[in-house]
Parts: structure tokens; sequence; C-alpha cells
């Protein structure tokens, strides 16, 4: 089959990339502005024969896609700020139980209902960081049509690769507005498949600490009959209060992350290559407007670079130190009242690098022209950069 | 005849470290027998049951039988079941709860799998009380008997899950106890065997929380109590109504036929498909 080439919204590509990830159950709750995810999902899976849900609120969305994992479907949700925050429960009982899912969150201004119909990037943090207790998490953070696409493919493959939740996190920006997409044909998507368990059921460990530190996984129904549980678990899956399994446990859920962050995260950089000393980093929909900036900059003569992280859980520290390393002032640009700023600043030698925040919390986008005052601004202070 | 005993033990995990968590005498370990009996008599295979749980001490239950369990969070089970079932409908899904589990945290979903009249089975282990957690007042616990939390004897009002149930749209609804084990098992089975969303309520003692704090004893003294107090649906019907004060009917309250919402589903699919078909 050829490419097609469509004009889709942010949401729709979403729909597009889970039904070609092979999500085939959705359970949701409708939310601006992520409904439209809902709103397709339930067009499309009962043609494919997969299952689309209404649920009666989020916690039941979240709850419902856990079980249908367990019995061996690809299963996703959407959802905004109050529906994420609802989520968070059994989107830790996910982490623990390492059940693969994808949960998409469109956000908006906050707390509590916000700017509903506004752009936001306040979830940062709650991303990575939402339930309670120790875990890691995985947000993929797309700044365009086609790349909710794709990035939903992938947070579908690293949710069953992982065997964890990821979360899909996207603004009210790029989930409304249309963009061309070329739309792949099937052959050329890559659609990983959790790993399955090849011993006899006698043998099989739910959670088994193994050489890759993912467990293979068997579903509900494939005669293996294990339990799975939200307490502090053994190998097997029973509740343990040994200091020793709860540890295994944890550095597990840990490990497994950890250790492939520089897999799991990607960065895209703009007019790095030259080495600049000034440099912004930024994510999803700011990040086209820092890329339009360096453009701007670089015509006028301005040597200025861009960095964005394409996952912002987990952050690919070696890599994010090496390509700042040149950078002396590094403007992190984002929507709300500095999320991203920490972790970078978590992450950067400061001695080295001053890191000057720009934000925006209005409800409105973070212009190209405001990145460029800000870089003309970074420029004309202190040492020539 | 298989003592009972003997069909337990087939069903219960080689692998789990027991003792359980449960306390001597405590109804919990009957509902158990009673489900394991139940689906033994009707010959489900083990890896085609999946029994999911909230939390609570009833809620500990699945980890103890060798089925395809999932113990989840508090109030949540029926909301983590209905994934399950819909992603999987040939599997035999089952959720044990307690009033505090299935009718306060998990009120919402409750009322909404009766409306969608999902085939899924729901064993409510009814013991008036939040027993995990030290003896709280639950939705059912009567006006003015004692919970750790009412002090002073409860001033609410008590669900009767049943009929909640019934008005909800569940297409069949038991109510038994702990002590009326054959007509337990008699109720578990028909709900089993039900093609829609089954609710079978099992009064059961908590003598450790509700029992002392309501100075009502310990397990015999709450066992005769249900024994005394039980009326099965039929006598009950036909009693005036001041006979039935301080009982509590039992047996088989409602069994009705509906559309079950997985085989509408399929219906849809069908629908579609064929529609893909003849274009
Ligand atoms: C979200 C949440 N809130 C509160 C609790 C604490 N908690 C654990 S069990 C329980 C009550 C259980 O009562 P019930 O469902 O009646 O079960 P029983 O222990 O009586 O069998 C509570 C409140 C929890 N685990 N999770
Ligand atoms: S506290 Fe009550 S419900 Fe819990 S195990 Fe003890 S007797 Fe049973």
């Amino acid at each position: 089959m050829e490419k097609q080439v469509k004009l889709l919204q942010g949401n729709e590509a979403c729909v597009e990339g889970a039904v070609m990830a092979g999500v085939r159950f959705f359970g949701g709750y409708p939310i601006t502005p992520s409904t439209e995810i809902a709103e397709g999902m339930a067009r499309r899976l009962p043609l494919l024969g997969g299952r689309f849900m209404q649920m009666e609120d989020e916690i039941a969305s979240m709850a419902s896609i856990i079980g249908a994992s367990c019995a061996g479907a690809k299963s996703m949700t959407a959802t905004s700020g109050p529906g994420f925050s609802l989520m968070q429960e059994n989107l830790g009982y996910a982490y623990i139980t390492e059940t693969p899912c994808v949960i998409v969150n469109v956000q908006r201004g906050g707390p509590s209902t916000g700017l509903p119909t506004k752009v936001s990037q306040a979830d940062t943090m709650q991303a990575g960081f939402g339930t309670h207790g120790d875990y890691r998490a995985i947000a993929l953070a797309p700044s365009g049509v086609e790349e909710i696409l794709y990035q939903t493919i992938e947070a579908v493959n690293l949710s069953e690769m992982y065997r964890t939740p990821v979360v899909l996190l996207l603004d009210e920006v790029t989930a409304h507005m249309r963009e061309k997409v070329m739309i792949p044909s099937p052959e050329d998507v890559d659609v990983k498949q959790r790993r399955k368990p090849t011993v006899p059921p006698d043998w099989y460990k739910h959670f088994e600490i193994s050489p890759t530190g993912v467990s293979p996984m068997a579903a509900f129904g494939d005669g293996y009959r294990f339990n799975i549980t939200g307490l502090t678990h053994d190998q097997v899956g029973f509740p343990t209060a040994v200091s020793s399994e709860i540890v295994a446990m944890l550095d597990k859920l840990r490990d497994k992350i950890v250790k492939n962050a520089e897999d799991i995260c990607d960065y895209e950089l703009t007019e790095m290559d030259d080495d600049p000393k000034v440099a912004i980093v930024s994510y999803g929909i700011v990040a086209r407007a820092a890329k339009q900036a360096v453009m701007m900059a670089r015509d006028q003569r301005l040597k200025v670079g861009a960095v964005r992280p394409k996952t912002i859980w987990p952050l690919a520290v070696n890599r994010l130190r090496k390509l700042l390393k040149p950078v002396r002032k590094l403007i992190v640009a984002e929507l709300n009242q500095g999320q991203l700023i920490n972790m970078i600043k978590h992450h950067v030698d400061r001695r080295h690098t001053e890191i000057i925040p720009l934000q925006r919390y209005d409800g409105e986008l973070i212009t190209p022209a405001q990145i460029l005052n800000k870089i003309k601004e970074v420029k004309h202070h202190g040492t020539q950069v | 005849m298989e003592l009972k005993s003997d069909v337990i033990h087939q069903y219960l995990r080689p692998k789990k470290k027991f003792p359980h968590v449960w306390c001597s005498g405590c109804g919990l370990g009957v509902i158990l027998g009673s489900m394991i009996r139940s689906i033994h008599s009707l010959d489900i295979p083990k890896d085609d049951v999946v029994v999911c749980s909230g939390i609570g001490c009833s809620s500990r239950l699945p980890v103890y039988v060798d089925f395809n369990t999932l113990h989840t969070t508090h109030g949540r089970a029926i909301a983590f079941a209905t994934g399950v079932k819909v992603a999987k409908p040939r599997l035999k899904v089952i959720v044990v709860t307690g009033d505090g589990d299935c009718l306060a945290i998990g009120g919402n979903h409750f009322i909404h799998a009766c409306r969608r009249n999902i085939d899924i089975t729901v064993i409510l282990a009814n013991n008036w009380i939040y027993g995990m957690t030290g003896g709280q007042f639950s939705p059912t616990t009567p006006t003015e008997k004692f919970g750790s939390t009412a002090p002073y004897g409860n001033i609410e009002q008590p669900f009767n899950p049943c009929d909640l149930a019934i008005s909800a749209g569940a297409s069949y609804v038991a109510r038994s106890t702990v002590y009326h084990v054959d007509q337990l098992d008699k109720m578990i089975t028909g709900a089993l065997n039900k093609r829609g969303f089954s609710v079978v309520e099992v009064l059961s003692n908590c003598h450790t929380y509700f029992g002392r704090l309501n100075k009502e004893g310990d397990p015999v003294t709450m066992l005769n109590y249900f024994k005394k107090h039980a009326l099965p649906v039929q006598a009950w019907d036909k009693v005036p109504e001041e006979k039935r004060a301080g009982k509590f009917v039992t047996g088989l309250l409602h069994d009705v036929e509906k559309d079950e919402y997985c085989d509408n589903y399929e219906k849809l699919v069908e629908r579609l498909q064929a529609k893909m078909e003849s274009k």
C-alpha cells in the first residue's frame, strides 16, 4: 500500500497511531481537550473487532485498561488534567504490576478545572511523579500532528517492551491543530509485542527478575494462573514483607527504565552543530516556537541552537550533558511556572552553564518573537557569547 | 461422598505461603469454600476463571485460590474486571468484594456494572463494617450500631445492597449468609450460571470488630444471629409486614433475562463487519 496523505487534527492522528500499533481496547471518559480521541476510538475499534468503552469515570477508565491488558489486549485511555489526576492511583497500580498500557494526557491549564480550552504544560512533573511511591515513568512529548501519530505507536511499543504504563503528553494546541500527515502503510510500521513466557506454567513467575530487567508476561486465560497484586510482591506475585524482596521489586521498577534511558529518550536538535553558546531547551508545542526563533536568530547572524527532548521522562542524561557542554546560557522555555527547568538544573553543570527561564502560563503560547527577544537579551548580557 | 474440604484443597494455591491473614472463625473462609464448590460443581476449568478483588479482608480471598487472580485497588475491582471481561469474553469473571469496597468507594462502579448488565459475578461479603482498617462503620452498618468511627452509634442509614443492585439493573440478585452454606452454594452456583450481571450478598461475621464493638460476641453467637433472623424469600413473601421486623430476606431475590453487554458488543461488531463486506 502507498503512503496516504491526510489533513488530521492531533487527536485524530493519535487515534490513527493507536490503531496501527494494535490498540484494541480503549476505556475512557470525555474531557476537553482530549474528547476527539475517545470519539475516534469509538468509531474505529468496533470496525476492527476491538472494544471501546465509555466508563463511568477516569478511575474506572484506568482500571479497565489495566484489566484488558492483563487479559492480553493492547489498551489505551485518553484524558486531560482533572481526569489524569483521578487516574493516578490506578496508574500506580499499573507501575507496580508492570502492566503495559498507554495514557494520553492532553494538557490544559490547571490546577483543578483550570483552563479547559487553553494550552499548558503544567502537568510535566505529574507525568513523571503523579502517583505515590517510588517508580520511574516514561512520558513522550510530541510537538506536531505527524509526530503524534508516530509517538503514539512508540508509546504502545515502549509499554509492551518495558511492561510499563506509558504517558503520551500532548497539549491543547497540538491536539486540536490540523496538519498534513503522511500515514505510513502498515508494513512500514514496526509494531512490538510483549514477550510471552516460554516456560511451563509451574515455572512461570509473573515478575521474574530476568537478565533484560523485563519479565515475560502471560495473559489471563493462557493457562498460567498467576496472581497480580498492588501490594509489594515477590517474583511469583504474592504479597511480601521480606526486605530483600521489597528492595528487589522496587529496584526492578527503577532499573528497567533508568538503565534504558539512553535508548528510550531521543532529542531533536536544531543548529547545534557549530557549538552555539546560547541554546533553548523546550518540548512539545513550545519547541516549535523555539525552532522558529532559532531560524530567525540565525538569519540575524546570532549563533543559537535548540534542543528538544522528545521524551521528557526519562531524559537521556548523558547525552543531554554532552549536548549542552558548549552552552553557556541555556533558556528553558515552557508553559508553566517552571517544571522542566528543575529537571534541567538537576542535570546540567551550573558553574558552567547559566540557566534562564522563559515561562508563560496565561493559557497562550510562547511566540517565536518572545523567544527571539529572550535570546537577544541573553546575548547582550555579560561575556561575548 | 467427597468431603467439602477435599474439593477446596484441589483449588488452593500450592505455592502460596499459608497461613492466611484472616482471624480464626471469620466468615470469609466459608465464602471461599462456597465459591470453590460452586465453580467445581459447574466444571469450569481453572484456567478460564478470573477472580478480581479490591482491598479489604474479603478482598484478600483471590490470593489463596488457584485461578487467574487480580487483587486491585480499593473499590475498583469491578472496573478492572470489566476490562478483563470485555477484552476476553470467554473468561468467567468473578469479583469478591466487601461492603466498604463495593458500596462506599466502589459504589459508582457497582451501579454502572449493574446497569450495563455485563456478565460478571459479584460476591459481596457484607460484614457491616470495615474489617481490614479496624472496625469503622460502613455503608451497610445499621443505624445505631457502633463502629470505631461511630463511637456514639451510627447516625446514618444503611444501603440494602440487593435492592440497590436490582434497581440499578442487575439480572440475578441473591442473598445468603455464612451460616446457610447449602443455600449459599446454590446462590453462587446460580450466579455463575447466569449470563449477565449477578450479585450474591453474603452476610458474614466480623466478630473481631463488628461483634466486639457491638457486644454481639464470638463467631458462634453471630452465626446464630444469622440463623435466627434469616427468612427465606418464599416465607418472606407470605408473612405480614410486622413479622418481617428485625429479619432479613434470603435466597434468590431477582432473576430476569435481559441483554448482556458483551453479547451486545459482539452483535454490534458483526453488524458493522457485515456492512463492510456488503460494500
Ligand atoms: C484509596 C484507599 N482508601 C482507603 C484504604 C484503606 N482501606 C483498606 S480496606 C478498607 C475497608 C475495607 O472494608 P470492606 O470493603 O468492608 O472489607 P472488609 O475488610 O470488611 O472485608 C479501607 C478503608 C485503601 N486501601 N485505599
Ligand atoms: S477483621 Fe473481621 S473481617 Fe477481617 S478477618 Fe478478622 S473477623 Fe474477618
